[in-house]
């Protein structure tokens, strides 16, 4: 039994679809921007434990050491943080867009870190 | 040759076009800034495949692929975000060719877009990361336009590759 749908329809449906797929992205986009909230700090979260926050105003340079020998570079700069460089062999933390948004990460899973923004009011610990 | 040698013969090389594809990807230096957004073109054969051959031989395609790719080229996360994504593609994609509601397009749209958030979200729940949330225009953007792309090619596929499989 042949489904009665011709391809006039289902093209009719592609575009259907694409669209509202679309639209949601960019409500998604918009909403995600207005309530996006600025970073403040940068965390740096070794294994699961915060072992370094650094202020976003201050641009430098930073090498982390991973627990397995291998490290990452943290660069701040121009109120973004980024991972310059980095000895893990997959850089998907290297190749990744510099955050500044409260939120937002960069993780490195093979060295266990995560680069974490946090806005104003969550400053946590210690000065640096 | 009996069909089931056939069969197993065509799987074969099937896995061995979609782990080329992969591997081609790979070489690509193409890098939103965001991980697990890939063109997917390996998704090209899984397509041809479902419509050719059924989602079952479809189904073991893709997994064989993802991974043999992780044993060979990957690394471990490489490996689950990879399988995470081949499995909600793959099931979104049977799920929507099954109601023939879309043509190979929609399908691949579908089939791109979920693999990225498969990624994505496995990526999430292993880094522990709630903003997650902020990837999801990105990703559903790309996947479309990846979507469209594979989508058009699969047609191709499907239309030019003649025999009875």
């Amino acid at each position: 039994m042949k489904n009665a749908l011709s391809d006039k329809q289902k093209r009719r449906n592609d575009v259907i679809l694409l669209l509202v797929l679309v639209i949601l992205a960019a409500a998604l986009f918009c909403g995600l921007e207005l309530s996006k909230e600025e970073g403040a700090y940068v965390l740096v979260v070794i294994d699961g434990e915060t072992c370094a926050q650094y202020p976003l105003s201050e641009d430098r340079e930073v090498r982390i050491d991973a627990k397995n020998g291998s490290y990452n570079v943290l660069t701040i700069r121009g109120g973004e943080a980024s991972v310059s460089a980095a000895g893990c062999p997959d850089l998907v933390c290297a190749r990744h867009r510099a955050v500044k948004a409260a939120g937002e990460t960069i993780v490195c899973l093979p060295n266990k870190l995560v680069i974490r923004i946090v806005g104003a009011g969550e400053g946590v610990d210690f000065a640096v | 040759m009996n069909t089931r040698t056939k069969k197993v013969a065509l799987g074969g090389m099937l896995v061995a076009a979609a782990m080329m594809m992969s591997y081609l990807e790979s070489l690509l230096p193409i890098s939103l800034g965001i991980p697990g957004i890939k063109p997917g073109l390996a998704n090209m054969v899984v397509i041809f495949a479902m419509v050719r051959l059924g989602v079952r031989p479809a189904a073991a395609i893709s997994l064989v692929r993802v991974v043999l790719m992780s044993i060979l080229f990957g690394s471990v996360s490489a490996a689950m975000y990879s399988l995470a994504g081949a499995v909600l593609s793959l099931a979104v994609m049977a799920l929507l060719h099954k109601t023939g509601w879309f043509s190979t397009l929609g399908v691949s749209i579908c089939g791109a877009v979920s693999h990225n958030a498969g990624q994505i979200v496995v990526a999430a729940l292993m880094l522990e990361t709630k903003e997650i949330v902020y990837y999801f225009p990105a990703l559903a953007i790309s996947g479309v336009v990846t979507g469209v792309l594979i989508g058009v090619l699969a047609a191709l596929l499907l239309r030019y590759v003649p025999g009875k499989w």
